[in-house]
């Protein structure tokens, strides 16, 4: 003879019971919180709400001014020379005013601006179109605000450098070993088939140092937290007219871009 | 059956050239791989050994690394505090490869045996070893 439908009820209730109070003890037993004590930041390390930078070209007064800065970052970074420009791999680089902020665009421009170039690089956007269109979350948004890179998840499908209005985004068509000029032993390279861009040196962060650029620029870029309001960034953009590449896009910007009148030149 | 002989010649034949791993290696020994730790670095050390227990540095390097890189890269977590209590910086390049500058003997010598190819060196430099 069946169970009647009282004793199935209590058979149903008892194994019920059993699974949910099974559950908490095992959850009580196996605990693994152990692993994640094992790991802190660096004790020295830079920290902020949101990294910005404020770039003063006026302080640039030669090409040699220039290119001191991007070679420091391009050293520092083991960044490849391929010697084209379809393959070129930029993290900073310059370009004319015109190109950098086309939607000011006016046939009478200053005439300082108009010849002056500007150092261009990953804007570290408050709402990165990069990260939103990555399908693997290889690149992501810190808590510090800057949009960084997983170079171990990255399987190439370049839609960041599709996304990004900034062409901050350059992509290794081939092995960059061989186009390296001056390896940086302590920073890794690249592979065949990533894409790459400005990381505000994370690693020097890390370690309590400004990023490379900055060190190299003699003060005309100048890095901070955009949340701290007695941050170095934040007192320059009160004192100061500060322009950002399209902001009219929603993205963001964190780079800014001293402007200052003819007479200033 | 038609060519009887040429058949089964050909199949002896296949045999003989199929079975040939086998037979070749019987009786041999499995020379085990014994990676180097013969370097500057390591020689330095009072005590030689690595940030974890030898045995579990060898099964689960691999595991290690990989929450490594994780840890680093994404949540900027950049120091390993070890079973022991000593910290050390992560990093491939500038914490494991410093001791272990010999990749050829060191790495290479276990990797090859047991037919992986990890492809960390891909974008981690090695260090510069005399060929």
């Amino acid at each position: 003879m069946g169970i009647d439908r009282r004793e199935f009820l209590k058979i149903i209730g008892a194994s019920a019971a059993f699974a949910l109070g099974g559950m908490t003890i095992v959850d009580a037993i196996v605990k693994d919180d152990a692993e994640a004590a094992q790991y802190t930041p660096e004790p020295g390390a830079l920290v902020a709400g949101q990294w910005a930078m404020v770039i003063d070209m006026w302080k640039f007064k030669t090409e040699d001014d220039r290119k001191r800065v991007i070679d420091a970052c391009n050293s520092a970074h083991n960044i490849p020379d391929f010697g084209e420009a379809k393959d070129e791999v930029k993290w900073i680089w310059d370009d004319s005013f015109e190109h950098a902020f086309p939607e000011t665009e006016q046939k009478y421009l200053q005439a300082s601006l108009e010849k002056m170039p500007f150092l261009l690089m990953c804007n570290h956007c408050e709402n990165p179109p990069c990260v939103r269109v990555c399908p693997t979350k290889a690149t992501f948004k810190r808590s510090d605000g800057i949009v960084m890179q997983d170079m171990h998840r990255c399987i190439g499908c370049r839609f960041c450098m599709a996304a990004c209005p900034y062409g901050s985004r350059s992509f290794n068509w081939s092995d960059p070993r061989p186009y390296i000029k001056h390896e940086n032993p302590n920073y890794p390279t690249r592979t065949k088939g990533v894409v790459e861009k400005c990381t505000f040196c994370v690693e020097r962060l890390a370690k309590g140092e400004m990023p490379a650029c900055v060190e190299a620029s003699n003060g005309a870029m100048v890095f901070g937290d955009l949340k701290d309001p007695n941050s170095k960034v934040r007192k320059l953009l009160e004192s100061t007219y500060t322009i950002r590449r399209k902001p009219e896009l929603g993205t963001g910007p964190n780079i800014y871009y001293v402007i200052r009148g003819a007479d200033n030149a | 059956m038609y060519n009887g002989g040429k058949i089964l010649l050909g199949i002896l034949i296949f045999l003989a050239l199929a079975t040939f791993p086998f037979y070749n290696n019987i009786g041999k020994a499995d020379v085990e791989p014994k990676p180097s730790i013969d370097t500057p670095a390591i020689q330095k050390l009072s005590e030689k050994k690595c940030i974890e227990p030898t045995a579990f540095m060898k099964a689960e390097h691999m595991v290690l690394l990989n929450e490594w890189r994780d840890l680093a890269v994404r949540d900027n977590n950049r120091v390993y505090v070890a079973g022991d209590g000593k910290k050390y910086t992560i990093s491939l390049q500038n914490t494991c490869m410093k001791c272990h500058s010999n990749k050829k003997e060191f790495c290479d010598k276990c990797h090859n045996y047991a037919g992986v190819s990890p492809y960390c060196w891909d974008c981690h430099l090695a260090p510069k070893e005399g060929k």
